[in-house]
């Protein structure tokens, strides 16, 4: 699993890269209350803002880490936005990209880097 | 934030793990460890306590209490000369021009009246009351903390402390000794619920806050639950859902202006903004402040600019208060839309990341209120 300087995850998945954020971030965030998801089939460039979150506090933008196509999402954000707060590695993943250029993913933090910058 | 106050209670947040944030001048928490939405829904199904110290308390006296009220009726639109002994109303400041400066409660505590005020207006309106006030002695009070006990345990809660908590209605007041000390209590809140209010000498505020908190169904609540609290209430947040551009009809506060102070009342008038005040409680404001439900899962924030119409350029209102009512399930809000508008039932339209999302036009509050009358 990779990580990013604003928080999210990515793990590839065969040839795919799933994404989401870390628990890091759901707790700075609160507890969510909506999840806006991109459409399947988007083609998105890095930086793209491709997710909003809302919490009780306020709305954040998530942004896409990677060029590529969306070619799912987690649906099941729509009815139960509380998943990314309990499990947010797990079922609170958020969509998976089909990467055009997978070496982009290489160039991001590993969990121990990750785990010294929020530290 | 060199500069920023602190409560009395302020270790107690710490030690309890509070999030602190600056607010009106003052570090205050936010939130604690369980979180905006869990101390939401413990304080609908409990009690929770608040410190709403950052909050103004002010004895206003007179020769007597008729002369303090007298000269307080002379600020706001509210009936406070026929307030009984050991009760308290809801009223607000006008200006000239009918908007509203700030609101506030106050309370007949036999020979002086005791308010309390908005922390981010306290020194202006001091300085309002004090300016314009003739016969009488102002005095903002700086040694006691404030307290909340909110929630549907709350009587119970006090009760424990001292039983005279029990017979107390809502809106009445009396002077009860807890753990100790004399402290000043109304029952009434910010949250829809039954509850206390709570003036506390400072040196005994953590002593009284830590016995509320040992009792079982009390945990500590901050800011951001009292927020969405009282939007659920249906309650106004000033500087927000009402200001110095907003009367008191448009704000849908008539219910705060008693037939004494209307036109053909014993003592119609005389307070700032009284011509453009009573003529729209006549006549009807052109704009009204409403209940909004957003039809899907995503909050409408402050400021999300309201159409009658998903294709019109013409802006017809905004949300003044918004967000994700824990105990309703979903976004609420609250905003000013045209009078044709503010019918239950209607439908417009609110903006967000550029489209327009269906809101229905909703009476409030959004949660029934639990007063015990």
């Amino acid at each position: 699993m990779k990580f990013t300087e604003e928080h999210e995850w990515l793990l590839t998945e065969g040839d795919l890269i799933v994404v989401g954020i870390t628990e890091h971030a759901t707790t700075q965030l609160g507890d969510i209350v909506f999840v806006e998801l991109p459409e399947v089939g988007t083609t998105v460039t890095k930086d793209d803002e491709v997710v909003v979150i809302e919490s009780v506090k306020a709305a954040s933008d998530i942004l896409t880490p990677i060029d590529g196509e969306i070619v799912a999402v987690n649906e099941a954000l729509a009815d139960t936005p509380a998943l990314a707060n309990e499990d947010p590695l797990g079922n609170g993943w958020f969509f998976k990209i089909k990467p055009s250029d997978p070496s982009q993913v290489d160039a991001y933090m590993d969990e121990a880097a990750y785990k010294d910058m929020i530290a | 934030m060199s500069d920023t106050l602190q409560t009395p209670l302020y270790d107690l947040h710490v030690a309890l793990g509070a999030k602190m944030v600056p607010f009106a001048g003052y570090a205050m928490p936010v939130q604690y460890p369980m979180g905006v939405m869990k101390e939401h829904t413990h304080t609908r199904e409990k009690a929770g306590l608040f410190d709403v110290s950052h909050m103004g308390q002010v004895i206003v006296k007179g020769s007597d209490f008729a002369t303090a009220a007298k000269a307080l009726e002379t600020l706001i639109p509210a009936n406070v000369l026929d307030l009984e002994q050991d009760r308290q109303r809801y009223g607000f400041f006008t200006n000239d021009t009918g908007g509203i400066m700030d609101d506030l409660m106050f309370a007949n505590r036999g020979d002086h009246l005791f308010v309390v005020v908005n922390a981010a207006c306290k020194q202006a309106d001091i300085a309002h009351m004090q300016s314009n006030l003739d016969g009488v002695t102002v005095t903002e009070i700086t040694d006691r903390a404030l307290l909340a006990l909110q929630g549907p345990s709350a009587e119970a809660v006090l009760a424990s402390l001292n039983p005279r908590a029990a017979t107390m209605r809502f809106m009445d007041v009396a002077t009860l000794s807890l753990c100790g000390a004399e402290c000043w209590v109304s029952r009434s809140g910010y949250t829809g619920e039954d509850g206390y209010e709570i003036s506390v000498p400072s040196d005994h505020a953590t002593i009284l806050a830590q016995a509320l908190l040992d009792h079982p169904d009390v945990a500590p609540i901050g800011l951001g639950a009292r927020d969405s609290l009282r939007l659920e209430g249906g309650l106004c947040l000033y500087g927000h859902d009402i200001d110095t551009h907003t009367t008191p009809p448009q704000a849908a506060l008539n219910w705060a202006i008693p037939k004494a102070r209307r036109t053909g009342g014993a003592r119609a008038g005389g307070f700032p903004g009284a011509a453009i005040i009573l003529d729209q409680i006549a006549n009807g404001a052109s704009t009204k402040r409403v209940g909004l439900l957003p039809e899907g899962r995503a909050p409408m924030r402050e400021g999300v600019q309201l159409f009658a119409n998903p294709d019109d350029d013409a802006v017809i209102g905004h949300v003044t208060s918004g967000g994700f009512g824990p105990t309703v399930g979903g976004p609420i809000a609250m905003g000013y839309v045209p009078t044709d508008k503010a019918v239950v039932g209607t439908t417009i339209f609110g903006e967000l990341r550029g489209k327009r999302l269906p809101i229905r036009v909703t009476t409030l509050p959004f949660t029934p209120a639990n007063f015990k009358r």
